[in-house]
């Protein structure tokens, strides 16, 4: 089987990579193609690189960031934010990334899924869920960076998204995002029965605890962010400890 | 260094393998046209995507043939996920479709017991070495993005064909890499797999037709 991969995640605007909470009081953390490149020397498995407000910017700044992420990196990449069509997602791919994420978009238009995965392969399309807890025991989609509230359900979105196309779901917790407290377990549980692709879990992962957790919720791979910009854990150094605790992880 | 001509289909992201080869001091070219191919020292097929579009397009293009004989005669060829599909006899991916015939196998759709499509780092193993006398190796890991693959019951049969190969699991035993004389099948993408993957480029790049396969060296 395929070990469980550790990977980092870089929100980037304006060409820099930022980092907030709940997607709010963003603050500079550093160069994208330099932080991929020191995160793949550590051992990162791959890593996701999020325009979180691509929807504000302009799109040759983005490829020009991909591309020199790209160059310098050995692993692979994905890249979500702000992606509307094939010609975009065309766009990122031929600038280096390996798979594009997509959410708002595939929410508006479902058939975007399909005309991805038709085009460029299932492997190559991911279907990102922001998830928010409804206060009863379920959990509705947010879009556009967490300010739109959807009444799909996350679970049963993530299922109608794997049937249309998608090849992975990179589930976030909205509610946990930034906080340090741990992934929503029981959210990646309800996912994870309800699709049989990959599951990146993402939102509040801040200690190997969480992410062995993570991992016996169901997800296959675990993204962070705050842990590795503030080098409270180095990739390698979490990965040691992963290991001791019986998950498979790439050494 | 070497001149690497990839082969753009439109339909494969060439980006990644072509900034790999060119790190390691390798100058890469795109190309389109069987003439092209015919002068080419090395050359990659790469893919992603579906079996049937990908070999309808090196139909449409005139590339079949050309990248069928070379691959026969041994000549330096990197074939890439995809790439090492279509290089095999057929896919059950597209019913009816034939491939270039080179690898005798048939590609199979990844066991359900699995997540797929794989989408991740799995320990590949030589079972060539692991069959002799020398001890096993420290694990390495590649990385993977497919849904289709050549199943373990057909690794005899390339065996026996002169192909050596390295294999991995995930929800059973498939075909990792072929390799003979300069041909180099990876369902893996080295391009992606670390620092392991950009030394078992170099060792293509630099002696493609060696007696060892790359991971040997």
């Amino acid at each position: 089987m395929a070990t469980v991969r550790v990977v980092p995640c870089l929100d980037v605007r304006d060409g820099r990579v930022v980092k907030g909470v709940r997607f709010q009081g963003l603050r500079d953390v550093g160069d994208p193609a330099q932080q991929a490149a020191a995160y793949a020397a550590q051992g990162a498995d791959e890593v996701v690189l999020l325009d979180v407000t691509a929807t504000l910017e302009d799109r040759g700044a983005r490829e020009r960031t991909v591309d020199a992420v790209r160059r310098g990196l050995d692993v692979p990449l994905t890249v979500g934010g702000g992606i509307t069509n094939s010609d975009q997602a065309r766009a990122l791919l031929g600038a280096g990334a390996d798979k594009v994420a997509v959410n708002s978009a595939a929410v508006r238009r479902p058939a975007l899924l399909g005309e991805l995965a038709r085009e460029f392969g299932r492997q190559c399309v991911v279907l990102a869920v922001d998830a928010q807890a409804d206060g009863s025991g379920g959990w509705t989609v947010a879009t556009r960076s967490g300010r739109q509230r959807e009444t799909l359900q996350a679970a049963a979105w993530a299922r109608e998204g794997e049937r249309l196309g998608a090849g992975e779901i990179l589930l976030t917790s909205w509610d946990r995002d930034g906080t340090g407290d741990g992934y929503d377990l029981e959210l990646i549980a309800a996912v994870r029965a309800a699709v049989g692709v990959p599951i990146v879990a993402s939102g509040g992962g801040a200690t190997p605890a969480h992410m062995v957790a993570a991992v016996a919720a169901g997800a296959d791979a675990v993204l962070a962010a705050s842990i590795f910009h503030d080098g409270v854990w180095s990739v390698g150094n979490l990965k040691l400890v992963l290991a001791a605790r019986g998950v498979e992880v790439r050494p | 260094m070497s001149d690497v001509m990839i082969i753009d289909t439109g339909l494969a992201n060439v980006r990644s393998v072509e900034v790999a080869l060119q790190r390691l001091g390798a100058t890469t070219r795109r190309v389109t046209d069987p003439s092209d191919l015919a002068r080419a020292d090395r050359v990659v097929l790469p893919g992603v995507g579906a079996f049937g579009p990908g070999m309808a397009n090196l139909h449409a293009r005139d590339l079949a043939s050309s990248v069928r004989q070379r691959a026969l005669a041994g000549l330096p060829t990197l074939a890439v996920c995809l790439g090492l599909q279509l290089l095999c006899e057929g896919s059950d991916e597209a019913v009816g479709g034939r491939g270039l015939g080179v690898i005798p196998a048939r590609v199979r759709r990844l066991s359900a017991a699995a997540r797929v499509p794989n989408l991740g780092w799995c320990a590949v193993a030589d079972m060539d070495a692991a069959s002799g006398a020398e001890a096993p190796r420290a694990p390495v890991h590649a990385y993977f993005a497919h849904s289709y693959a050549v199943p373990g019951a057909d690794l005899e049969r390339l065996r026996a064909s002169g192909w050596q190969t390295l294999t991995a699991d995930h929800g059973g035993l498939f075909l990792a890499a072929a390799r003979r004389r300069g041909v180099l099948a990876c369902q893996f993408h080295p391009e992606l797999s670390g620092a392991w993957g950009a030394r078992l480029l170099r060792s293509w790049l630099e002696n493609a037709e060696q007696e060892m396969a790359p991971w040997q060296r």
